[in-house]
């Protein structure tokens, strides 16, 4: 279990590495529902990492993963050839996103957060939503699965920092102009915490139902140590077991913000030290 | 003449807070008679009543005063599948020793006079792995190779239903959600109190009777019970832990720097996060660390937190704030001793009220009010009553809650069948550990409250004797 049949790179910008890894989890592929994630373990000394479940192949038994390059152990990661296997892959954890038919619907991705939408974007599809994709990157290259989620959209936006693709700003601009014109049903949104803040200060003036899929931090990701944990309307939730999906309008931004930001000292620690051969 | 009772040596505390080594050394063989030569051979042993297991403490002392460590060993054997790891982690002061005949009588506690029995458990153990004693293992009966059995959590409680099913020739299958299995032994209990290779021994042992583990596995998400059962599973056992910390919801509690004992212990232990960057989970630490609680695991914690100050060279406190007073404190005395001993500070009649940030939204200082103690409470300790205009506080840069812990909801929530109680824990039908479901047996920490190891341990022999009655009867589960 758990070995990698196939890696492709997906875009490579500076320092920016986005790897799609292919890999043989038949009891995972059989469970997997769009909004899921799986935990892995580069190697027997790694971290355990979440990583949203891209695509789940039942008949084939495998299921895809997205993983950026952000720290040292997505980099760790992104060094694992075809035919390795991850130390550990468990899954499929969290609770699945509420798929249903609700209309008109925006689905932002940015980032690597358009990882996370793909699959949620596809069943929503499925059940016969309106689908209105918004992708936000830093630079053109970084805008991965474009042409998958442009095949399935019924209207298609892009953002660049730099204007290298669409619109030069933030995908939270074009949500803006969106919700200004038009009733959406829901907004379903997945990127940096700033964005995702961002685009629920702007729905929540038009009282659109918006759902985000937290990226905390976690160590077991069962529910065991609260790491996650996240004040969702006044009450406090663990991201691993009652999410990852939260209604956006009452997560504590702040708090994942600065809750997000623990480890910083030691990541910087750890990748000054570098991958070195050995790892 | 009364002997004097034999303490096993121990490391100093100002040389053991510079790593993760095991704190208390083993008997040697002289010590060992020493000790078991004070024990009274009672004709009624009283010992043996204290045990959540029954072992035949009597005989197994009478063993080794015979020089006969093998025996010894088996003895326990019989009785308890982890003699070297009860030996270490039981707290005996409340069980065995609590009831031995040299104790005064009505004592919350046993004291220093009775018989360390804990520690000569710990030396038979100890002897088994030394002289590799698992190795043709004479105790496993031909059994039913027809019968499959799956045991879902590997911590205390499922370990030893393994190896009491192993023992009966069952096949028998652990299936544990992390990448390591030990359950609590493994992500709680830190290395310095249960080393993780005495932790591998005794589970490399249940796989030489047989016993398959399954790791990264968790029923619930990965497989459903029904799923096993469509695997061939016969019959089931659920030691699912006591899975969801408990905060205390008070303002402040999610700011960064701010732990659940079991993710600070998770950690280090589990993840090894005490060897950072090595091995590659962070854990912070901070100069002036305070944890919440009077239980084991705050203790741990502590002792945890002030290992990690010294191994990065910080100079800071260790603060344990407690409720009530050293005397309700759950924890083992033993742990409490060495505690003090390291340096750890003791607050008690302490109630954290807020926790504070500084402008940089880092932890800054914890605001407490003061206790006295009320009248006792259903648990029969005296209830803390806060003092008005009692607020005070106390610097720290790191918090580590430790108060408790909750049902885990993982596989209950996925099987409505299953019945659960108010606090989510599994409710039990019968005398062997029954639930709701026929064939599917639950014990630990997941049917009821925080117990020891010994008495998941135990409960994980009455579920075996439940499974091992149930697949005789050639009912099928539900």
């Amino acid at each position: 279990m758990s070995k990698i049949l196939e890696k492709n790179i997906l875009s490579e910008y500076e320092c920016n590495r986005i790897t799609r890894f292919k890999v043989r989890a038949p009891q995972i592929a059989e469970k997997a529902r769009a909004g899921q994630f799986v935990v892995v373990m580069a190697d027997s000394r790694g971290e355990r990492i979440p990583l949203t479940i891209v695509d789940a192949k039942k008949e084939e038994g495998s299921i895809f993963l997205i993983v950026q390059e952000v720290g040292f152990t997505t980099s760790l990661l992104n060094r694992l050839k075809e035919g390795d296997s991850f130390h550990a892959l468990i899954g499929p954890l969290g609770k699945a996103s509420v798929i249903k038919k609700y209309g008109e619907a925006i689905i932002i991705g940015g980032g690597v957060g358009i990882a996370e939408i793909y699959p949620v974007a596809q069943a929503l599809k499925k059940k016969r939503n309106t689908l209105t994709v918004v992708l936000g990157a830093r630079t053109k290259k970084l805008l991965i699965l474009a042409e998958e989620l442009q095949k399935i959209s019924d209207e298609f936006y892009t953002a660049t920092d730099d204007g290298s693709c669409g619109e030069k700003g933030f995908t939270t601009d074009i949500l803006k102009k969106l919700i200004a014109g038009k009733h959406y049903d829901l907004v379903y949104v997945v990127g940096p915490i700033p964005m995702m803040k961002k685009a629920a200060e702007l729905t929540r003036k038009k009282d659109v139902k918006t759902i985000a899929s937290l990226n905390s931090l976690m160590v077991d990701a069962t529910g065991m140590c609260g790491c996650c944990r996240i004040t969702v309307g006044g009450e406090v939730k663990f991201t691993c077991i009652d999410g990852p999906d939260f209604d956006a309008h009452l997560i504590n931004w702040q708090e994942a913000e600065s809750r997000s930001s623990t480890y910083i000292e030691g990541e910087n620690h750890i990748c000054r030290l570098g991958l070195g051969e050995n790892r | 003449m009364m002997q004097e009772p034999v303490r096993p040596l121990e490391r100093g505390a100002s040389e053991r807070i510079k790593d993760f080594e095991e704190v208390v050394f083993k008997y040697s063989e002289e010590e060992a008679l020493r000790e078991a030569n004070r024990c009274l051979q009672c004709k009624d042993p009283l010992c043996i009543k204290g045990c959540p297991v029954g072992i035949d403490i009597k005989k197994f002392i009478r063993h080794i005063r015979e020089k006969d460590y093998r025996g010894a060993y088996f003895e326990i054997r019989k009785k308890n599948n982890f003699p070297s790891i009860c030996g270490r982690v039981c707290p005996a002061e409340y069980q065995c020793r609590k009831t031995c005949v040299l104790n005064s009588q009505g004592a919350p506690f046993a004291s220093e006079k009775s018989i360390n029995i804990h520690f000569l458990e710990r030396f038979a153990g100890d002897y088994a792995m030394l002289n590799n004693l698992s190795s043709g293992i004479p105790e496993t009966r031909p059994g039913s190779k027809s019968f499959k059995v799956a045991v879902v959590g590997s911590g205390p409680a499922g370990l030893s239903v393994a190896g009491e099913l192993a023992r009966e020739g069952i096949k028998t299958v652990v299936f544990e959600a992390l990448h390591k299995a030990g359950g609590v032994l493994r992500y709680g209990i830190p290395p310095f109190r249960l080393p993780g290779e005495v932790l591998d021994y005794e589970i490399n042992y249940l796989k030489q009777m047989g016993v398959e583990f399954v790791l990264n596995c968790i029923i619930g998400k990965t497989k459903s019970l029904q799923d096993l059962k469509k695997e061939g599973f016969s019959a089931f056992f659920l030691g699912l832990g006591a899975g969801v910390p408990s905060f205390l919801g008070i303002k402040g509690e999610n700011l960064p720097n701010v732990y659940s004992a079991n993710e600070f212990l998770t950690r280090v232990n589990l993840m090894s996060a005490y060897r950072f960057p090595e091995y590659h989970t962070p854990v912070n630490i901070a100069e002036k660390v305070v944890v919440v609680g009077g239980g084991n695991t705050a203790v741990d914690a502590a002792r945890v937190a002030l290992r990690l100050q010294r191994l990065r060279g910080l100079k800071g406190r260790v603060s344990i704030l407690y409720r009530r007073t050293e005397k309700e404190m759950p924890a083992r005395r033993l742990e409490i001793e060495h505690a003090k001993e390291e340096g750890i500070e003791f607050k008690f009649l302490v109630q954290p009220e807020e926790l504070l940030a500084d402008s940089g939204n880092r932890l800054e200082k914890i605001k407490c009010l003061r206790c006295r103690l009320g009248e006792p409470d259903s648990s029969g300790r005296r209830r803390p009553v806060v003092i008005e205009n009692s607020a005070f506080s106390i610097e720290c840069g790191l918090a580590i809650i430790a108060i408790g812990l909750g049902a885990n909801r993982v596989l209950t929530s996925s099987e409505p069948a299953l019945e659960t109680n108010r606090r989510g824990e599994i409710t039990i039908k019968d005398n062997f550990l029954q639930s709701s479901l026929r064939g599917v047996f639950a014990g630990g920490d997941i049917v009821g409250g925080e117990g020891t190891v010994i008495e998941a341990m135990s409960m994980g022999k009455t579920a075996a004797a439940g499974i091992t009655r149930f697949l005789k009867s050639g009912s099928l589960p539900f």
